[in-house]
């Protein structure tokens, strides 16, 4: 593989390698799109049956473009019947659940498999018959993109700008049915049309790219991109837009790289493409990745951890200021801090570190102990502020036993925002002491450290 | 199902007499894979009522509400809303499903949501529009949530959620209410909310009817009640129907004579 190779095939220089690339983006956009719709309306299998069903129309109507005289291999005839037969696994699956105490997941595997084991049982005929073999109706299943010619070209142009319009005019349509279909009917919309209409642009979808990646993968190429502009957004018309840019991209980065590197088939490496942005965005996705996930808990435990340090501190410094002068900065021996609650000396060292950092305590040392700074302690008699406010609140109106209050108080203080602290000291104005910025007495007694 | 023979009803009040009505019911039956779940309603609600639908689970009532609005087909019987069929009278009627019946992690806004309120109005291909938006901000606000129009619906509270449903709702400013169950697992902030926007709909003029589950303030909140288990056992000012006798008749014994029938003719066909 030649640097020139890359450039020819990244510029769509050669004729047939810019057919296909442009041929699988155009039907990874479709996908991405269609997909969207089908995840959010929980019919990811249905599209699925739906794919696999397709196997015995096609062989069927190669048979009916024998007997009718013709070599059998003529490509609308193949596509109509993949549509009629794929159409009628769905039928079918409806009938059952319909009719029977059979549930969807259920209905679809028997139908999946039944429709796709008549279709291999009718495809090892098709091979046997004198034109059968070269008919290479086996590209159906595995997808075989350098076989694309210029009419398929047309056919996902044709079928993208359908499915891109008419989701664009019932944009709002889709939502309804996909969200709420009970309410959209009760509002008056014809759900069955509309879910008529979802079906057949996936069917349109799914059959116009059967010869792309074959009807085993056609279903990731439709529901890994969706699934991947799931983790970045939170918007419907984001989300559909998001998706049909990475069905469209990894289109054309799977195609293009099965063009650069011999027998790499196309279908496969345009579903790995997708899988990879899928699993980047599980990682890496802006509203639900994990990693964002990880980090809201990580700074949620070191938020924790400070507040428990501070309010520890605090307690501590009160203690001494109860016995005389008032709240003063001291040093507090570390094993006192680590005797006010049930951490171990590594968790308690890190938040100190944490605190160090954030220029809330002084340097910490085995013989001076552990000394706040004057910021520290502004913080540290807000932080039990918090928490105190927090108790007296459910104490007086959640009766909350004042035993248990403290850690009942523990669990949700840290996450108290400032609208909701403005609200309990407007609730607590008169069991609290009238300054506002004045620490409340803790409602139960403090276990000392020891 | 056997043949129920649709029957015209003799005894309809005047035409004017449920014309006034925003709710009549007749003979209304409805069955569940050859089970019949509600039998025989016969039902008049008057305008202007806060009405509570109460009985034990599997009792119908979600049934009922959803036969009302054309959701499930009915095996037989007649429902008219202001002397009409639900068809056309349907911009009249709003409907606040049961929370459970979505998904909250689709990707919408609460305020996305309300606006749902008002695709009835816009009618096929418009899309929605500043109008739209403006009177789902405006229900929104009557349900306290207008800070969280724009908060992903997962990241309400079961409460909040609620509100959203009946938010979409209020938007269509309809004249007669369905709610399944809003009051079912919420916040005590909520129950407040919804209590209070209740009486305030009753005192438009606008009638109410709720799926309700705690008896306890079944009289402190609605002034009309129905009790229902399969059948109509009473049905009027909560008042003079909330006895000790009806409630025993409603929840007394999940194996009543009705219920066993229906268990034997689901048998047999």
């Amino acid at each position: 593989m030649e640097f020139s190779d890359v450039i020819d095939v990244l510029l769509l220089r050669n004729y047939n390698t810019r057919l296909v690339v442009i041929c699988t983006m155009l039907l990874g956009c479709a996908c991405g799109l269609m997909g969207g719709f089908l995840l959010l309306r929980k019919r990811s299998l249905m599209g699925d049956t739906l794919s696999h069903a397709t196997l015995p129309g096609v062989c069927v109507a190669f048979f009916v473009g024998v007997l009718l005289g013709g070599q059998g291999k003529s490509l609308p005839l193949l596509l109509l019947g993949a549509t009629v037969s794929g159409v009628l696994g769905c039928a079918t699956v409806l009938f059952i659940r319909n009719n029977s105490r059979i549930k969807d997941d259920a209905a679809m595997g028997i139908v999946l498999s039944v429709y796709f084991g008549a279709g291999v049982a009718l495809l090892t005929m098709v091979t046997k018959m004198p034109d059968g073999a070269a008919a290479g109706l086996e590209s159906f299943i595995y997808g075989k993109t350098a076989s694309m010619v210029l009419s398929d070209f047309w056919l996902l142009t044709v079928v993208t700008l359908c499915v891109l319009s008419l989701s664009a005019v019932l944009f709002k349509e889709f939502r309804l049915l996909c969200f709420d279909e009970v309410y959209a009917s009760a509002q008056g919309w014809p759900v069955r049309l509309l879910d008529g209409l979802l079906l057949a642009l996936v069917t349109a979808v799914t059959v116009a790219g059967l010869q792309a990646v074959g009807l085993i993968l056609i279903i990731a190429f439709l529901i890994t991109p969706a699934a991947a502009a799931r983790f970045w957004t939170d918007r419907l018309d984001r989300m559909l837009l998001l998706s049909v840019v990475i069905g469209g991209a990894s289109g054309w980065l799977g195609a293009s790289v099965s063009a650069l590197v011999p027998n790499l088939p196309a279908g496969a490496l345009i579903v790995l493409v997708a899988a990879s942005c899928f699993l980047l965005s599980m990682l890496c996705g802006t509203q639900r990745g994990v990693l964002v996930r990880l980090m809201r808990q990580l700074r949620l435990k070191r938020s924790i951890g400070r507040q428990h340090l501070l309010r520890a501190l605090y307690e501590i410094l009160e203690a001494d200021g109860e016995r005389g002068d008032g709240i003063s900065i001291r040093p507090v021996a570390f094993r006192q801090v680590r005797g006010r609650r049930t951490w171990s000396d590594q968790q308690l060292r890190r938040c100190l570190r944490l605190a160090y950092n954030d220029g809330l305590i002084d340097a910490v040392s085995k013989e001076d102990g552990i000394i706040l700074t004057e910021a520290g302690l502004e913080a540290a008699a807000q932080v039990t502020r918090n928490h105190r406010l927090w108790e007296l609140y459910l104490i007086e109106y959640a009766d909350v036993a004042t035993s248990r209050v403290d850690r009942d108080a523990d669990a949700v203080e840290h996450v108290l925002g400032e609208k909701l602290v403005a609200l309990l000291e407007a609730k607590l104005v008169k069991l609290s002491s009238a300054d506002a910025l004045e620490v409340p007495a803790s409602p139960h007694p403090i276990t000392p450290g020891d | 199902m056997s043949a129920v023979p649709k029957v015209k009803i003799q005894a309809l009040p005047s035409v004017a007499d449920s014309k006034s009505l925003p709710l009549v019911i007749r003979d209304l039956t409805v069955a569940y894979h050859r089970k019949p779940v509600v039998w025989d309603i016969d039902l008049e609600i008057p305008e202007g009522k806060l009405v509570s639908i109460v009985g034990p689970n599997g009792a119908g009532k979600s049934t009922l509400i959803k036969a009302c609005l054309d959701l499930i087909p009915r095996s037989s019987g007649e429902v008219s809303i202001y002397g009409e069929t639900y068809r056309k009278e349907r911009k009249r009627v709003g409907y606040v499903p049961q929370r459970e019946s979505v998904d909250w992690d689709f990707p919408v806004s609460a305020l996305d949501v309300v606006a749902m309120g008002t695709y009835g109005q816009l009618g096929w291909f418009r899309r929605v529009n500043k109008r739209s938006k403006a009177l789902a901000l405006q229900a929104l606000d009557r349900v306290g949530l207008a800070d969280y129009a724009h908060r992903q619906i997962s990241q309400l509270s079961g409460g909040q959620q609620q509100r959203t449903f009946l938010a979409r709702a209020l938007v269509q400013d309809a004249d007669i209410y369905f709610m399944d169950e809003p009051f079912a697992a919420v916040d005590a902030a909520t129950e407040r909310a919804i209590v209070e926007l209740l009486k305030e709909l009753q005192q438009r003029g606008k009638t109410c009817l709720v799926v309700h589950h705690d008896l306890a303030t079944v009289p402190q909140y609605f002034d009309w009640t129905v009790l229902l288990n399969m059948r109509v056992v009473a049905a009027g000012p909560t008042k003079e129907i909330f006895t000790q006798e009806n409630l025993r008749k409603t929840y007394g014994g999940k194996l009543s004579l009705l219920s066993e029938a229906a268990e034997e003719l689901m048998r047999i066909q």
